[in-house]
């Protein structure tokens, strides 16, 4: 019988040999970024709400306070999603036919909930406190993003471990002073690399990265 | 063997192995979706049966990569004709072995947690583990057997596929003779390929039981945490490596009738190498015995005296007698050539080795430093399915391979036959 292969076709020896390697890399390598690029990660996407509620309006125009609606924050590990009724202390006076706002009314009517979507939701086996961060000097737009100008409320952050972890292994990349947490628009009085870690000694913060920090 | 055909006792002995595979397979995909709640273990025994298998089969391994690799750089003749099939048994030996901590894990899909990659967690394996040595041990010496089998193999194929009568075998050998021409610059760099993996997989024989006994010499239970560990591993590789390799060759050379080429004398060498390593692992038994003792804590002594008087003590008795006591039947050069005999104690020394394991894993664990959670080890059905389950996948493994591919180096036993041929000449 014949030979099949031709002497040319070692070529594809040798490519496989080297395929076999490089390849595989390749193949991870364009996974990772696949996981990494907003496609997968939805980064920036602003999810359906029952009423388009604009941070960028009530944040950044008319400078209400973080705390106005998310009471919680200072003291629990949730922030609050304000009922109706706080909607409606404002909007009980201005506004009051807009269109946009009749699942609002309806809901205060009928004292259904309005069901928002969750922007930033973590996975169960996460134990994430919002009230120690606020209280050691981070602030809500670090993990929030620009708060201030999001005209529709989209997550900022991956929410991945890497990016808990970028903060927990050197906060003094991203503490600020307290007075300034609910700050949306803050920046820096002195360099972040002066600041930091002079704030980091003076609230007394831990770089905790052991895992059950989180995962209880 | 390759051209003969497809023989009854070989299709009837695939057929048993296969079924063994099939049993395999069933409990498997069982354990998959129970989870390992389903073997008899439980706290504080939580290795046994999956772990005790891992190391034994491991264990197995070494001999296939002692003849080919380290007795090649010894320039030991004697191991060609042997060599190949011992060195297909350390393949698929480090294959069933590698499965057992996949199967043992509670979560067996995140596996890939154990290698370092990049990736969105930040998540990086725990290096202070010796379970992640293993990782890397095991997973190297895999990968060098892999490519030192099939170095060795690829001017055999090309023979094979010159040979080859039907198209589709021709295609297969073809692919992976990888354009063997036999030209002499083939030869250099074949030779010189094999030396450099033979100098790769040399210091594997030693590292890679190495790193399976700190899994328990790190630890701190009684009966794990001792420094002869190392050694007496590797030793006891070896012994049980040699065993597997003399209950594979006896039965093949009758078969097959290869008594030409698997002399008396290989299986006479076997034999010493055996009783060797068989007197070394002699001595760490009695050096631990004699340390436990000697060291005046009252843990290690009592793990000893448990280990001999406690619940378990037949298994020990068994197995001294299968390790220690048999084996010196081997001083003898009547049982040494009588093929009958070193097939039995191959058996023997099979048996024993996996029970040392199970005495070292599971007896020191049922009893450790607090009595209030000592408790016993039974195992399940389960439990003995997997255990029977992965020698049939070991053994439909090496079916296929003696049916398909050389078990003896063609090429390697034509050059001795050659070069010996030329001395008697002179």
């Amino acid at each position: 019988m014949a030979q099949i292969f031709h002497r040319s076709t070692n070529l594809i020896s040798r490519v496989s040999i080297f395929g076999g390697l490089f390849f595989v890399a390749a193949l991870g390598a364009a996974l990772y970024l696949i996981e990494l690029s907003p496609y997968y990660t939805t980064v920036g996407e602003a999810p359906e709400q029952p009423v388009p509620f604009s941070h960028r309006h009530h944040v950044g125009e008319l400078g209400i306070d973080c705390r106005y609606c998310h009471t919680s924050v200072e003291k629990s590990s949730f922030a609050g999603i304000p009922p109706t009724q706080t909607c409606m202390s404002c909007h009980s006076q201005i506004w009051t036919n807009a269109s946009m706002l009749e699942p609002v009314r309806a809901s205060y009517a009928t004292d259904k909930s309005l069901e928002w979507t969750r922007v930033n939701a973590l996975p169960e086996f996460v134990y994430f406190d919002h009230s120690i961060h606020v209280n050691k000097g981070i602030g809500c737009t670090t993990c929030h993003g620009p708060i201030a100008s999001m005209a529709l409320t989209y997550r900022a952050g991956t929410l991945y471990m890497s990016w808990c972890l970028n903060c927990h292994r050197d906060p003094s990349k991203y503490v600020r002073p307290r007075d300034q947490v609910f700050n949306p628009t803050y920046v820096p009085s002195e360099p972040q690399e002066i600041l930091g870690p002079k704030l980091v000694k003076e609230y007394n913060i831990r770089s905790l990265t052991y895992c059950s920090t989180c995962h209880r | 063997m390759l051209t003969r055909g497809t023989t009854k006792g070989w299709i009837a002995g695939f057929l048993f192995a296969f079924s063994l595979l099939m049993m395999l397979n069933y409990a498997v995909s069982y354990l998959f979706i129970k989870g390992v709640g389903i073997w008899g273990i439980n706290i504080p025994v939580a290795w046994a049966y999956a772990i005790t298998n891992f190391v034994w089969w491991i264990g197995i391994g070494h001999a296939g990569t002692l003849i080919s690799a380290f007795l090649l750089l010894m320039h030991q003749k004697w191991r060609t004709s042997i060599n190949r099939f011992a060195e297909a048994m350390t393949i698929f030996a480090v294959m069933c072995a590698g499965a057992f901590p996949l199967l043992h894990m509670g979560r067996p899909w995140l596996f890939f947690y154990l290698m370092p990659y990049p990736n969105v967690m930040w998540l990086w394996p725990q290096f202070r583990s010796p379970l992640v040595w293993d990782v890397f041990a095991v997973s190297t010496y895999f990968t060098v057997s892999l490519l030192f089998w099939f170095v060795g193999l690829i001017p055999d194929l090309a023979t094979l596929r010159d040979r080859a009568k039907n198209k589709i075998a021709k295609i297969l050998y073809g692919m992976f003779a990888m354009g063997w021409r036999g030209s002499a610059v083939h030869w250099t760099r074949y030779e010189l390929a094999s030396l450099l993996l033979a100098g790769l997989a040399t210091p594997l024989v030693v590292s890679v039981h190495t790193v399976v006994s700190f899994d328990f010499a790190i630890a701190i239970v009684p009966g794990w945490h001792s420094t002869i560990f190392p050694p007496y591993f590797v030793a006891g590789a070896i012994y049980s490596g040699f065993a597997m390799v003399l209950t594979l060759a006896i039965p093949l050379r009758k078969f097959y009738h290869l008594e030409d080429l698997v002399t008396m004398k290989h299986l006479d060498i076997m034999g010493k190498v055996m009783l060797a390593t068989g007197v070394i692992v002699t001595y760490s038994y009695i050096v631990e015995t004699f340390m436990a003792f000697y060291s005046g804590n009252t843990y290690d002594r009592f793990m000893m005296i448990n280990r001999m008087a406690g619940p378990y003590w037949p298994l020990y008795v068994v197995l001294i007698t299968c390790n220690l006591v048999i084996p010196q039947a081997l001083w003898s050069k009547r049982v040494r050539h009588n093929e009958w005999l070193l097939f039995a104690i191959s058996i023997v020394i099979n048996i024993g080795m996996w029970l040392e394991r199970f005495v070292i894993i599971v007896v020191s664990l049922h009893r450790d430093y607090t009595p209030s959670i000592w408790n016993m080890f039974y195992p399940t059905r389960w439990d003995w399915a997997i255990l029977f389950g992965v020698v049939g996948l070991f053994f439909t493994l090496f079916y296929i391979f003696i049916r398909f591919l050389p078990m003896i180096s063609m090429v390697e036993v034509r050059s001795l036959v050659h070069e010996t041929g030329k001395k008697n000449a002179h």
